[in-house]
């Protein structure tokens, strides 16, 4: 009755056709007549409704879970079509943890063992699918006897389930593995090959070492086969396995090569360049034969094969960069390939090709590639600009001149949304290379000074790393007023509150120093009458004066300068400037700007009676000034102590004192504190200098010669005119930036300059001469200091140790492949150079013996209660004797593998590893 | 594990099979096929076939108005997927002829079957259209 009405899938699918809008309410529907039709005692209806609920389950993400158990009723219906029904919905939602999964073990074994090839082939399908612990284990002995099925399809999928066993139940190999051994050599039936290549490749991807004895197998198929799928999955093994063993690289390299120029299918020839690339790149001939056959792929039409050119060479690149280098001009092409993926691809390749001598040519090209693409792409590549760059400790960069402004330009760019990563590049290199300080002073200026960035939120992080390095080096600033006045400009209120504290500690930082410096020049202009206030000598000299400083630090320098820029008036005027733009701000809501706004404007209450008497009355002139500079003094004093990085590691290599115990109580801190108050800070701040002593004699290591006055002048005229002498500008541009005294970075010109060729032939064109080894630039400039702060500075290189997931997988293969051979071997191990025969003779042995084996078991297993157990017993056994064996050997083994010419590394610690490093290569190949 | 899932996804973006072949539960199954038709649908005839997808690939191949979408593991050979690709669409030609989306649609089991020949556990196993199809004419013949 229930079934005449019973809507059947085909009405479902059509009903779900006609839903436009309300398909979820239709599903709906579907699933509540399905709930109730399942629970039927008729076969058919119950199949039916499994059907349509799997089928929502697949395509309309309807849960099943509930109807695990129906499903499994389904599956023991007799009739095929029910049987069906239910495999299908189990290997579609059961999952491993599936309650009631156990209740199928009865239904598969007695499926495995119908007569009827389709039902087997479900069953076995199912197993592949859901397979667990316990399925695995009880049904092994039902697919071992399948392996030898008479037929084919049978025996393939047979052999495909092995793998799920192996994986789970790694004792199945103990039964198994010799005859999928065996099915490598069934070359009549090609199925099964392709089938047992298949399992071997997946098993070999993650434990090659263990697979390695059957080289002579696989080496077999890789000449033999007319298979491309067969022969990709062989190339595929081998590209696990040569690298273990050199002898068998030499051995394969010449049937690879061949195949890779006689095929005709592009997927077959693909594979033999991987495998070159990845695993025979030191047969120099076979990678010059595959970098032939990578040319042909990238002139290719097909953006696939162009794809996979691309990715071949991202291969080889690590170990032969000439083989990009040839293809440079095409890669450089392909950033503007419509495709993104290829675009990635090429700029992957880029990056690969980027060295100390090319880098800034490299840089130009991407940022001008950048500047015109799209946001997205735009991003990818500032952001792999500056990780390349900033590798290892900015490895490659020699001018840092160049690279900041760099930076400053790239956070120029329309799109750039890196704000963070150049924020804390720049801070890092403010503190890393002291050279480089005027430059970048210049540059967060420019950033400042420009009203109209403030406006990006992508460039606050930006902004405040200008602020917070033109406040910290505020002696290198040309014009401290003009600093000052953008700093305060009322833009700056589109910043976040945490930047525009930035802004406003710069701006504090700023005004002591104005302050200093003017108070310093008149008093040494009271003391010289003259005066040395001629603004139009000093502005021409400034350059020069700027460039001492890279050298001669703050002392010399600043006054000289500064004597041109500070006059009574802008003193005046910059204190009128805090009172009207910081005013304000007293009253914040955000407590970092009300806590720095209520500094600034304290110190200039307390500064300006002083001041401003000091400014107009002649007599007491003197004794005021004093007072006041004084005060400026202490607080200048208190900024221009040296920041220096601090290394992660720092603390721990600080020693404990003499007679500082840590893990003792300090209850009793309180009263030695109370009494002695004024005693202790006094010690807190001699702590505090003394530890910013120590940190720059620990860390800053390298900067001996600098504090070295001997080659102090002759060192500032080098520093000059390295800086002047910029070799990235031709000689003549460089002359007239000196003379413009332009406001913006000289890169901008540059940029000007290739921007009007838009055309990426133009591009390509200056790649090509950009990537010619710049040989007569070179070292025009000495590289920078960089402070490097030792191990502590990178981050801990993670010791990835490959720990093997399926240990125990690889040791059952290990003991099966060789566990006979292994006893053998001890005794003869002397027999390295033993002849081929006899050794062949031996495994042949083996085989037959174990063969024997099995098949004794195979007769038993129908009076033996459980006999995969049993074995598995034994040989576990079996195994540990082995291994007992194996370590009263260690030290012998090791003795004679340092001999040996090939990997004994894996030592003491690693018994299995052991083991295998004295598998016997088979000497067939060899 | 080679292959990890197979799509058929027409224009529209909606399902019309999908085989996976590592276990992920119904909300991964949704935001995965979600991204990946979303990234994949959107290229065009002038791109490549292979999208990079967070630790793996994907491979896919447009036939009129029904997309094969393949996830494959890094390692695994671009090419030789496009040609499994165009294998099970030749297979399913064979045996529906002309197929088209419909078929997939209402024969789903079958199509479910078809890929159950051609890959086990990942694995591509069976490459002969006969060899695939052979099974499958024999239940017909069962049931």
């Amino acid at each position: 009755m229930d079934s005449l009405f019973q809507r059947s899938l085909d009405d479902i699918i059509k009903g779900l056709r006609h839903q436009q809008a309300g398909e979820s309410a239709f599903v709906s529907k579907v699933l509540e007549e399905v709930r109730r039709e399942i629970k039927s005692t008729d076969s058919h209806t119950k199949s039916t409704a499994l059907q349509k609920l799997t089928y929502l389950h697949s395509i309309c993400f309807v849960d099943m879970s509930w109807a695990a158990f129906h499903a499994i009723e389904c599956i023991s219906y007799p009739n095929f079509t029910h049987k069906k029904v239910g495999y299908l919905a189990i290997s579609q939602s059961f999952q491993e943890s599936t309650p009631v999964i156990l209740l199928i073990s009865n239904q598969l074994r007695k499926d495995l063992k119908s007569n009827v090839e389709v039902e087997v082939s479900l069953a076995l399908e199912c197993l592949s699918r859901i397979g667990n612990l316990d399925l695995c284990r009880d049904l092994t002995p039902e697919v071992f006897t399948l392996m030898a099925s008479s037929r084919i399809p049978v025996r393939k999928k047979a052999i495909g389930v092995v793998l799920r066993l192996f994986g789970k139940y790694p004792d199945a190999v103990r039964v198994c593995f010799k005859r999928l051994v065996e099915s490598l050599e069934s070359s009549d039936s090609p199925p099964i090959v392709s089938a047992v290549i298949g399992v071997f490749c997946e098993l070999a991807s993650k434990d090659p070492k263990a697979y390695l004895p059957l080289a002579p197998e696989f080496y077999k198929i890789l000449v033999d086969s007319r298979n491309n799928w067969v022969l990709i999955k062989v190339l595929k093994i081998f590209t696990k396995l040569a690298p273990l063993e050199p002898r068998l690289a030499k051995k394969i390299v010449e049937p690879i090569c061949e195949l890779m120029s006689k095929t005709g299918a592009k997927s077959l020839m693909f594979e033999c360049i991987r495998t070159i690339l990845t695993s025979l790149a030191e047969h120099e001939s076979a990678v010059k034969l595959a970098a032939g056959r990578i040319n042909e792929l990238l002139i290719d039409e097909d953006p696939n094969l162009r794809y996979l050119g691309l990715h071949a060479l991202a291969i080889v690149a690590p170990k032969h960069i000439w083989a990009v280098l040839e293809n440079k001009e095409f890669v450089i092409k392909s950033l503007s390939d419509p495709d993104p993926n290829i675009k990635l691809e090429s700029l992957r390749l880029v990056m690969e090709m980027v060295s100390e001598s090319n880098v800034v040519e490299i840089c130009r090209v991407l940022v001008n590639y950048a500047t015109k693409s799209e946001p997205e792409f735009c991003n990818v590549i500032l952001g792999s600009i500056l990780s390349t760059c900033s590798n290892n400790v900015y490895e490659i960069i020699v001018d840092f001149d160049w690279y900041v402004s760099l930076l400053g330009e790239m956070s120029r760019i329309q799109h750039c949304q890196k704000g963070e990563e150049i924020e804390n590049q720049l801070i890092d290199i403010g503190m890393r290379v002291q050279d480089v300080r005027p430059e970048l002073v210049r540059v967060g200026r420019d950033l400042l000074m420009d009203p109209a960035l403030l406006g990006n939120p992508f460039l606050h992080r930006i902004l405040s790393a200008a602020a917070w390095l033109c406040g910290e080096y505020v002696e290198f600033i040309r014009n401290p007023v003009e600093l000052m006045e953008s700093l305060l400009q009322p833009r700056t209120s589109l910043l976040p509150p945490s930047v525009r504290a930035v802004y406003l500690e710069s701006a504090f930082k700023a005004l002591v120093f104005c302050l200093h410096s003017y108070l310093k020049s008149a008093t040494s202009s009271d003391h010289s009458a003259l005066g040395l206030s001629d603004p139009g000598v000093s502005s021409q000299s400034y350059d020069e004066f700027s460039g001492a400083h890279g050298e001669n630090g703050e002392a010399s320098g600043t006054t000289l300068i500064q004597e041109n820029h500070i006059t009574p008036d802008s003193v005046l005027h910059l204190l009128n400037l805090i009172d009207m733009a910081v005013g304000p701000l007293s009253g914040s809501y955000d407590v970092e700007i009300q806590e720095r706004a209520r500094n600034i404007l304290g110190f200039t209450e307390l500064i300006k009676p002083v001041l401003s008497d000091s400014l107009h009355p002649q007599d007491e002139r003197h004794k005021q000034q004093v007072e006041a500079s004084k005060m400026v003094r202490l607080l200048h004093d208190t900024f221009s102590d040296e920041l220096g990085p601090v290394s992660m590691s720092a603390q721990g290599r600080v020693p404990v004192p003499d007679g500082l115990v840590l893990h003792e109580n300090l209850a009793d801190l309180e009263a030695v504190c109370g009494s002695s108050l004024p005693a202790s800070s006094a010690t807190i701040s001699f702590e505090g200098s003394h530890n910013v002593e120590g940190a720059t004699s620990i860390f800053i290591s390298d900067q001996k010669e600098e504090s070295e006055p001997s080659s102090e002048s002759t060192s500032l005229l080098a520093e000059h005119r390295k800086r002047h002498g910029l070799y990235y500008l031709p000689s003549e541009k460089n002359t007239e930036h000196h003379e413009a005294n332009n406001d913006y970075p000289p890169a901008n010109e540059l940029k000007s300059g290739v921007t009007v060729s838009n055309d990426a032939q133009d591009l390509a064109k200056l790649a090509e001469q950009s990537f010619l080894p710049k040989r007569k630039s070179k070292q025009v400039k000495a590289r920078p200091v960089v402070v490097k702060l030792d191990e502590g500075d990178v981050l801990p290189i993670s010791s990835k140790i490959p720990q093997a997931k399926d240990d125990s997988l690889s040791e059952a293969v290990r003991d099966v492949l060789l566990g006979n051979e292994a006893d053998a071997d001890t005794l003869t191990q002397k027999a390295a150079a033993d002849s081929v025969i006899r050794k062949k003779g031996k495994e042949k042995l083996n085989a037959k013996e174990q063969e024997d084996d099995l098949d004794h078991m195979d007769s038993q297993s129908g009076t033996v209660q459980n006999p995969v157990k049993e074995r598995s017993k034994r040989s576990s056994r079996k195994q540990n004797a082995d291994e007992g064996d194996h370590g009263g050997d260690k030290g012998k083994q090791k003795r004679r593998h340092r001999h040996g010419k090939h990997r004994t590394r894996e030592g003491v610690q690693n018994p299995p590893a052991n083991v295998i490093s004295q598998t016997p290569v088979p000497d067939l190949l060899l | 594990m080679g292959i990890r899932f197979i799509l058929m996804v027409n224009k529209q973006g909606q399902t019309r099979l999908a085989q996976y072949y590592e276990w992920l539960t119904l909300e991964e199954r949704r935001a995965l096929e979600g991204d990946i038709v979303r990234k994949c649908l959107a290229r065009n005839e002038q791109q490549c076939s292979f999208v990079e997808h967070s630790n793996y690939k994907i491979v896919y191949r447009r036939y009129a108005s029904l997309f094969f979408l393949v996830g494959v593991d890094n390692d695994e050979n671009e090419l030789a997927i496009l040609e499994f690709i165009h294998l099970l669409v030749e297979t399913m030609d064979r045996h529906f002829g002309n197929v088209c989306e419909l078929d997939i649609m209402f024969h789903l089991e079958k199509a479910h079957f078809m890929l159950e020949e051609m890959v086990m556990n990942g694995c591509i196993v069976e490459t002969s259209k006969s060899n695939i199809l052979s099974p499958i004419q024999l239940m017909e013949k069962t049931s």
